[in-house]
């Protein structure tokens, strides 16, 4: 077991994101049963763990979209669920999100999509909105589909053009939910290398919120594996390869039984087939 | 663009195609077209009963309309019904002995105020009272007298 | 024998179980519904925060007046006129007995102007315009369009609720009015055109009784009651959908269910207050 000194204190400088004890729970259902967390600024943090496990929630309560039970989540300096609405506006402007589905607009063109935190929250004349979006969609490689309708996009395009919208205020950070998900070779790469190229380019932080992993393995500066509403394992992705972890190791090389049963909790197999 | 300017269009006529609507509704349907309260002088009738005169009944000479029974209160001093009709300034010119009664279009329906111009040289004005005026028949009273003649009629000779 | 046993106990359980079971469930349904009464009106209170700054951008509400109010209308049109026919063959056919066919103008413009005007257009309105909204609403939860929109600091209530519950508000009045214009028309192709009564009686008959007061107004205002009532569960069906598709499927459905009571049930308090002396 790690000292808890070195539970919160990964590597890198600056700490963006600072998560304290955390507890969420929906319904009866405890979704996280004190997590710490840190994301450095500048890095690629990736936050992994099975299905179900609140990867996305997590996302969400740093957004300040949900309120943590107890703990804290400070962002940049600024504790997000006692911000006000005008406070927290101001906060998520500078903050990017890419949902899984990339959640466009489906009344909008690609471009207007673009357009649209611009036109929302700035007064920038018509001309120099259009040189934006043209930028943003360029570092994409979409320029070429700005009049296209989302629903004209394949999944991995509509990824795309969620991503050029989240960095069309330059935010501070990104937060990545399930990237990958369901696409083929081919858009899974390019996705890849953009995530990774655009942390570095534009200086962001990003945060990864994934269950491949090998993509998330092959970009992340360093890695979270939460399960059971706790951090089970921290660290780059080299150490976390050689951990000693039965938990860490059943989910990094995907293992069916382990520590995580292939079984869902049931009664006696016996029992139950004789109990009519 | 050209896609927003049709919208636009469309939204335009769909507004004022409403608001036409409402307008046929106010003038070509209702009673505004007709009779406008605005342009009326009131005159005051007093009757034994009323029936079931309402207020907004017709006010008819000769069968034309020519008001409507703006008030009806009870002067229960006099104990007398007091109805003020609302009359069209067009018709200035009844006889101030001119005979207000009260009859029923039909055999079950409404009530309404005929008025009868008399011979007078004086016409009535704005606060007229009509003096010479016939109650509403009830029918419950024409049966009741109908039988009591007829009764007298059986018990006669 | 232990095996067995404990199994038929464990059936006995079961059995009396389900009793405790109804309770939990009532109370939980119970306390469900106030919850999502409560939900349902402090929406309301949002929305109509929202509503100046849909002011502030016309463009917005143009295109949502467009997709309520001019696509519903066919259907509002259509309908009207066909009521009115119908009323003016049936109420011909009755009143011809009575050789008060004269009246049929009062016959149909009442019943249009005062019931059938309003609470028809309510429910197609319910039908086309609010399904729509709901299901539009729903579908952009379900893909996460509105989360995304919150992410990027907009509100999806002043962005995309707002201007569709003031579009179905302005559009449910003039539609209602365009329906009960046109059916009294339809009343007048039948009843004058093809039944022969006279054209004079119909609309002079129809003038001295129609009052523009406690007719007209009246039907005015419940048509403004039915469509701020039946947006307002059509675009929080749709923002409180459970987002998936059968959810929004069922949103869907609930929407126009619910408001096709609420309309005939505000239908009967409204004549009760406006026409009861």
């Amino acid at each position: 077991m790690q000292s808890s000194a070195e539970m919160i204190t990964p590597v890198g400088s600056e700490t963006l994101v600072k998560i304290r004890n955390l507890h969420y729970a929906r319904g009866d259902r405890v979704i996280f049963d004190g997590v710490d967390l840190d994301i450095p600024r500048g890095k690629l943090t990736a936050i992994m763990g099975p299905s179900g496990t609140g990867k996305t929630t997590l996302l969400s309560l740093i957004g300040g979209q949900l309120a943590p039970d107890r703990g804290s989540i400070e962002v940049d300096g600024q504790q997000v669920q006692e911000l006000g609405r005008t406070a927290l506006y101001r906060l998520r402007r500078r903050m990017g999100m890419l949902f899984q589905s990339g959640a466009l607009l489906t009344d909008l063109t690609v471009f207007d999509n673009v357009a649209f935190p611009l036109r929302e929250h700035t007064d920038l004349p018509e001309s120099m909105v259009r040189d934006l979006v043209l930028m943003k969609l360029q570092a994409v490689g979409l320029r070429g589909a700005r009049d296209l309708q989302p629903s004209e996009l394949s999944g991995g395009m509509a990824r795309r053009v969620a991503l050029a919208r989240a960095i069309a205020l330059d935010p501070m950070m990104i937060m990545y939910d399930e990237p990958f998900t369901g696409q083929d070779p081919i858009s899974m790469g390019a996705l890849v290398q953009l995530i990774r190229l655009l942390n570095d380019a534009l200086g962001l932080t990003s945060i990864v919120v994934s269950h491949d992993v090998q993509e998330t393995a092959a970009i992340a500066d360093y890695i979270y594996v939460i399960s059971g509403g706790k951090v089970i394992g921290q660290g780059t992705p080299d150490t976390l390869a050689k951990t000693d972890s039965a938990r860490v190791q059943q989910f990094m090389q995907g293992l069916p039984d382990g520590p995580v049963p292939f079984h869902y909790p049931a009664p006696d197999y016996t029992e139950d087939l004789l109990d009519a | 663009m050209k896609q927003t300017k049709t919208m636009e269009l469309m939204v335009g006529m769909l507004i004022a195609a409403g608001i036409a609507a409402l307008f046929v509704l106010a003038m070509k349907v209702s009673n505004l077209g007709t009779f406008s309260a605005a342009n009326s002088y009131t005159l005051t009738a007093r009757f034994e009963n009323i029936g079931g005169l309402k207020v907004r009944s017709p006010v008819t000479a000769g069968g034309v309309l020519v008001g409507r029974v703006s008030s009806i209160d009870y002067d229960n001093k006099r104990y007398e019904a007091v109805v003020a009709i609302g009359m069209d300034k067009a018709y200035d010119r009844f006889p101030d002995d001119t005979v207000a009664s009260i009859y029923t279009a039909g055999l079950l329906g409404e009530q309404y105020i005929a008025l009868d111009p008399g011979g007078s040289e004086e016409f009535l004005t704005d606060g007229s009272v009509i003096e010479f005026t016939a109650p509403a028949l009830v029918l419950e009273k024409l049966i009741g007298k109908f039988l009591l003649n007829s009764a007298e009629k059986g018990s006669g000779p | 024998m232990a095996l067995s046993r404990s199994i038929t106990l464990r059936r006995i359980i079961r059995k009396t179980c389900w009793m405790l079971e109804l309770i939990r469930g009532l109370g939980r349904s119970g306390f469900g519904f106030f919850e999502t009464l409560g939900r349902f009106n402090l929406f309301l209170l949002k929305i109509l925060v929202g509503i100046p700054a849909v002011l502030v951008r016309p463009r917005l509400l143009i295109a949502q007046l467009f997709s309520v109010g001019v696509l519903s209308l066919p259907i509002i049109v259509v309908s009207g006129v066909f009521v009115g026919m119908v009323l003016a063959l049936q109420g011909y056919n009755t009143l011809v007995d009575f050789g008060a066919e004269e009246s049929l103008g009062v016959v149909v413009a009442l019943s249009i102007v005062r019931e059938l005007g309003p609470v028809v257009t309510g429910l197609l309105f319910a039908g086309r315009a609010g399904s729509a909204l709901t299901a539009e609403i729903g579908l952009m939860k379900a893909t996460e369009q509105l989360a995304g929109m919150e992410m990027m600091a907009v509100d999806p209530i002043h962005r995309v609720i707002a201007p569709r519950f003031l579009a179905g508000f302005i559009s449910m009045p003039l539609l209602a009015a365009m329906f009960s214009a046109v059916g009294i028309y339809g009343g007048y192709f039948v009843g004058v055109g093809l039944l022969g009564v006279d054209e004079g009686a119909y609309w002079s008959q129809m003038q001295s009784k129609v009052d523009l007061y406690n007719d007209v107004f009246n039907g005015v205002i419940k048509s403004v009651v039915f469509g701020f009532v039946a947006t307002w569960i059509a675009v929080f069906e749709g923002y409180d959908t459970v987002p998936t598709s059968e959810g929004v499927g069922r949103s869907t459905t609930r929407s126009v269910v619910y408001a096709a009571f609420a309309v005939l049930g505000l239908d009967f308090v409204l004549t009760a207050l406006m026409f009861g002396d």
